[in-house]
């Protein structure tokens, strides 16, 4: 037998992958396949969700569903939000957060970085660093307070050295899995065009372990936000989890709004920023989708 | 299979580049090279055949001198400067092109080679590309200037054009052969393939459960035709050698 087409081949009922124009039904317009997975969404298509839950949440204070004295409305929550930016007390509230948080990250990262580098590319610092920072992942940063209160007070110290020891840890780990698991290609690359181990480390390692440190130092970013809110409960009289304590014992929930708008828009805008400097840097990936 | 390897060794009269002597490689107490005797003169373009598994890999890697975890027996002199191209190109992807061809070089000149060598391979002007906006082809191509930047007295080929399509290989032998023929260095090149080893080199070594069993000169004017009686007969042989009775 002479195989003339594939269609001949498997039989005409069978072969279904290229329609000939007999089969071809008329009048049917050339769309393109539905595809597979959903389509990409447009920019600011995550914004849906969220805008969704604020118009449930006004619909549900306006119709009295929802009492102001276990949450306020949004509507509310932006005029005092407004009140307190006029006033300037929010300004100075989220100064004095951001540099705790800040001073905390800065320090946190350098130094998650520093034990990283020495764990990951010495057989010595391994010994010594790798297994203090993963009992330390394992002690929540909040069980340390009643410790570090001990030994550094109440003030601002203890406020910072324990946002430096939680933010350390993310930095940590990811930076130091990341040297640990350079391509071994590379490293016999390496060998081959005879780089010292200054080059090797200047060149190979650490870019190597960049993108590691990003995903660390996007983790560190929110989680210096999130243990403020538990420091500033103790002995302040700034900040913006002082602000929203002080609101509870007052019952305005609109001012706890407004605080946790606050923290969640500088989670976002630190980790936007994280993710822009990340780009940047790693400019050389054409990683679809970042 | 002694006699075979006397043969072809005795009549050499340029200096050595590799010697050989006895050499064995063992990884987890399994022999994998069983005492391979074997010079290799200066200049001369050695292909290196043989089924997975026979040793060849492990062979260009004890000349590359990337096998520290092996237990190890016998001779290995290999020129100083010994550059390798491996399968995967193995660009370093966070610099650019031409920091990939200068990556290890520390001379006044490093700069000027390596532009001249990506002239060389057909890359003038991609300099500063990122390597993964690169095609295979021309990965490849920049693997091979990073290795003759280095003026390698000892070129150590792991089926480099293994991962390329047919079209793309055929230009990269011309490549190899026009750049080997400038540049000069002694060549040992691993390959699956019979054919772009007797397209290329001056002598075939096939190797068998971690020994050279057999060691042909391909003395054959270039370009070499398929077409070509003694061509035939060479293939011929390589492949009974390899097992293929074609």
């Amino acid at each position: 037998m002479t195989i003339v087409s594939p269609r001949e081949f498997y039989g005409a009922s069978a072969w279904r992958g290229f329609p000939g124009p007999s089969t071809r039904k008329a009048g049917r317009a050339d769309r393109p396949a539905r595809p597979l997975t959903p389509r990409r969404l447009g920019p600011g298509g995550q914004l849906f969700g969220p805008a969704l839950v604020l118009v449930i949440w006004e619909l549900a204070s306006l119709t009295g569903l929802l009492s102001p004295r276990l949450l306020a409305a949004p509507s509310t929550a932006v005029a005092t939000g407004y009140r307190l930016l006029v006033e300037g007390v929010l300004v100075q509230h989220f100064l004095a957060s951001a540099e705790r948080a800040y001073l905390g990250l800065a320090i946190g990262v350098a130094l998650g970085l520093a034990l990283a580098l020495i764990a990951g590319l010495t057989r010595l610092g391994e010994a010594t660093i790798d297994g203090l920072v993963q009992i330390k992942r394992a002690i929540p940063t909040l069980a340390l307070i009643p410790l570090a209160i001990l030994w550094l007070g109440i003030g601002e110290t203890m406020k910072v050295a324990l946002i430096v020891t939680s933010v350390l840890v993310p930095v940590y780990i990811n930076t130091h899995a990341a040297l640990r698991g350079i391509d071994l290609r590379y490293v016999e690359l390496a060998r081959t065009v005879g780089l010292s181990r200054l080059e090797f480390i200047r060149r190979v390692a650490l870019p190597g372990a960049l993108p590691g440190f990003f995903t660390g130092l996007r983790l560190a970013v929110t989680m210096c936000w999130t243990a403020l809110v538990v420091l500033e409960q103790i002995n302040t009289t700034e900040g913006i989890g002082y602000l929203m304590n002080r609101a509870r014992d007052y019952g305005q929930t609109d001012v706890i709004v407004v605080g946790l708008v606050v923290y969640a828009a500088l989670g976002l805008l630190s980790d936007g920023a994280v993710r822009w400097w990340e780009r940047r840097v790693l400019s050389y990936r054409k990683v679809i989708g970042t | 299979m002694t006699t075979l390897r006397l043969e072809a060794a005795a009549p050499v009269a340029r200096p050595a580049a590799v010697v050989l002597e006895g050499l064995s490689r063992g990884f987890g107490g399994r022999r994998i090279l069983d005492g391979i005797s074997l010079t290799i003169a200066a200049g001369e373009f050695v292909a290196l055949i043989g089924r997975s598994g026979s040793g060849k890999s492990t062979l260009l890697r004890a000349l590359a001198r990337l096998d520290d975890d092996a237990e190890r027996e016998g001779v290995l002199h290999v020129p100083a400067q010994s550059s390798v191209l491996f399968q995967d190109a193995r660009l370093l992807p966070w610099i650019r092109v031409l920091d990939n061809v200068m990556l290890g070089l520390r001379d006044s000149e490093a700069r000027s080679r390596a532009l001249k060598l990506l002239a060389d391979v057909g890359l003038a002007g991609r300099e500063a590309a990122w390597p993964e906006t690169l095609s295979g082809g021309e990965k490849q191509r920049v693997a091979l200037a990073r290795a003759l930047a280095h003026e390698p007295e000892l070129l150590l080929a792991d089926e480099p054009f293994g991962a390329l399509d047919a079209l793309t290989r055929l230009r990269m032998h011309a490549l190899l052969f026009q750049l080997i023929g400038r540049y000069r260095p002694t060549v040992l090149l691993v390959t699956h393939d019979v054919d772009e080893a007797l397209t290329l080199a001056d002598r075939v070594l096939v190797m068998e459960e971690g020994r050279i069993a057999l060691d042909r000169p391909v003395d054959l004017p270039h370009p070499r035709r398929p077409s070509d009686a003694r061509y035939e007969t060479l293939r011929r042989s390589l492949l009974a050698a390899l097992g293929v009775f074609a």
